[in-house]
């Protein structure tokens, strides 16, 4: 027994070794703007940089749209199938997955090629109908996160016995469904929000490819043509996937947490 | 009744926008020459050689990443769940996890520069304390083993993330009915425990391979377009037809759909398999 427990602290070991020193690496690189010296300058100049304000603040906005599209879109679909339409099942799973199946790189490819200017729909004709798209293929990528984690919250609730009260009690369905429903899989759907805004923020593909000024290809810029603004981006977008993932955990606790839930 | 459909139409309607009909685009272009004609002529020019290259070193380096990924990934999940840490050590791995799962793109090209590249912290130190010149040896971050070692930095918590829930479905009685009926550790490993494991642990594998199949921008930061992989080609080949022929584009598209399709696929089906087992 003594000897696998050896085993386990070496893989554990190796592993650390692995994922903290390439975090530590950029960390001391991001510290060595000024020659000689430990200081924060990198951040400092990335910070000011308005270009690094426009595009978090752009991608930021566009992750916002993307949660809510993706809550409208994902709510009233998962709940209908779990309460009045189980046979779609298999159909609506099988598309949530489909974004893991084709690579991005693929459908933004199709974008282009549906919504060009001479098309039925030409969304890239305008700055803002592509920011529309660019908001639309951001929800294709979250939706298999989002339908999986609005799925499993209303697997913890009683839906039917909910319905039924709200319904006794005179209730719409948007009342049921936003009023009722949605604070019931409240914890559920932020899970589901915090990854995507962690899935949106970096992204690189689709924004380049759509030509709009995201936060993913500022990245790539800054690394193309600067040496120590690259690893305090790393860092900083470090700091934000690891808050996200730290969010997550927060809600998903607390929802455990609950007595009686 | 009505009212239920209403709540699938847009869900639908939204699919078939931006998912269904953009692929299927590409596929039926993949089939088409310029005039609109049924062709098999773009699907029979991707054996060009700068194409088969591409297709070559994307397959090669998924294929080693999601090995060495899915290898490493299962000595530290088994290390975790049933390896006799300390409690702690769990949480704190699944946490790292999903953080590192999803610390890919842009930025974890920018960390393995830092890490790996010729001023890297890592290379200084080979260098000055070990006397190790890392560049001497041909390694290069822009190529086969850096991208491999970069893209681990994401397969192997992919791997810890999905296959912990896995190992948890190992139960011990089943451990002690072995041990009691005279089983070695081997023995209980080749009969009891992979028979029952074996769909996760492929199924994951191939999960990572088309995660890494499909994956641009890393790559991109990395390399630029200096490596030639069927991504970096299909980015130039978007931006500006660098193949000069828009329909050989969507044959290089209906490949990578082909091949991640494949191999998620079979991922989906492997779960599904998996989930008889473990409860």
């Amino acid at each position: 027994m003594k000897e696998s427990r050896f085993g386990s602290w070496l893989a554990l070991a190796i592993g650390t070794l692995y994922f903290v020193i390439p975090l530590i690496s950029t960390l001391e690189f991001s510290l060595r703007m000024k020659r000689g010296e430990y200081s924060l300058e990198a951040y400092r100049v990335v910070l000011r940089d308005p270009r690094f304000q426009d595009s978090f603040l752009y991608s930021t906005t566009l992750a916002v749209l993307t949660i809510i599209i993706g809550v409208l879109l994902v709510l009233p679909t998962a709940y209908v199938v779990r309460l009045k339409l189980p046979r779609l099942r298999p159909i609506v799973e099988f598309i949530t997955l489909l974004p893991l199946v084709v690579p991005p790189i693929i459908i933004v490819f199709g974008y282009l090629r549906i919504y060009n200017t001479s098309s039925f729909l030409p969304l890239t004709a305008s700055a803002r109908s592509t920011d529309l798209l660019l908001t639309f293929g951001y929800v294709t990528l979250a939706l298999p996160y989002m339908y999986r984690s609005v799925d499993t919250g209303l697997r913890s609730i009683d839906v039917r016995t909910l319905t039924e009260a709200a319904e006794s009690l005179g209730a719409g369905w948007f009342t049921i469904l936003f009023r009722v429903i949605l604070p019931n899989v409240r914890s559920a759907i932020l899970s589901g929000a915090f990854l995507t805004f962690a899935i949106v923020i970096g992204e690189f593909v689709f924004a380049s490819l759509l030509n709009r000024p995201a936060f993913g290809p500022y990245l790539q810029l800054i690394g193309a043509n600067r040496a120590y603004e690259p690893a305090a981006l790393a860092v900083i977008a470090f700091i934000v996937t690891w808050a996200c993932m730290g969010l997550i955990q927060l809600f998903g606790r607390a929802r455990t947490a609950r007595p009686g839930s | 009744m009505p009212l239920a459909w209403l709540g699938v139409v847009p869900f639908m309607v939204f699919a078939v926008l931006f998912m269904l009909l953009p692929t299927a685009y590409l596929v039926v272009g993949a089939f088409q020459d310029t005039a609109g004609n049924f062709t098999l002529s773009n699907i029979s020019r991707l054996s060009e050689p700068n194409i088969v290259n591409a297709y070559a070193i994307s397959l090669k380096i998924s294929a080693a990443s999601a090995l060495i990924g899915g290898f490493l990934g299962f000595f530290l999940a088994y290390a975790a769940v049933s390896g006799g840490l300390p409690a702690w050590i769990r949480p704190t791995l699944m946490t790292f996890s999903g953080v590192a799962s999803n610390f890919a793109g842009i930025p974890l090209a920018f960390a393995f520069l830092a890490t790996l590249g010729r001023t890297g912290l890592v290379t200084w130190f080979l260098a000055t304390y070990c006397g190790f010149n890392l560049y001497a040896t041909g390694f290069n971050l822009l190529s086969f083993w850096g991208l491999t070692i970069t893209y681990l930095y994401f397969q192997i918590p992919l791997m810890v993330l999905i296959l912990a829930p896995a190992l948890d479905g190992l139960k011990k009685e089943w451990r002690e009915a072995s041990s009691i009926l005279g089983a070695s550790s081997w023995q209980y490993w080749r009969h009891v425990a992979l028979p029952v494991l074996w769909p996760s642990i492929l199924g994951t594998t191939l999960l990572l391979f088309a995660n890494a199949f499909g994956a641009v921008a890393t790559a991109y930061a990395l390399t630029g377009s200096s490596l030639n992989i069927v991504t970096i080609l299909l980015y130039a080949q978007i931006r500006g037809d660098v193949l000069h022929d828009p329909h050989l584009g969507y044959a290089l598209a209906l490949g990578m759909i082909v091949i991640t399709g494949l191999s998620n696929g079979a991922y989906l089906w492997l779960r599904a398999r998996s989930e008889r087992w473990l409860r």
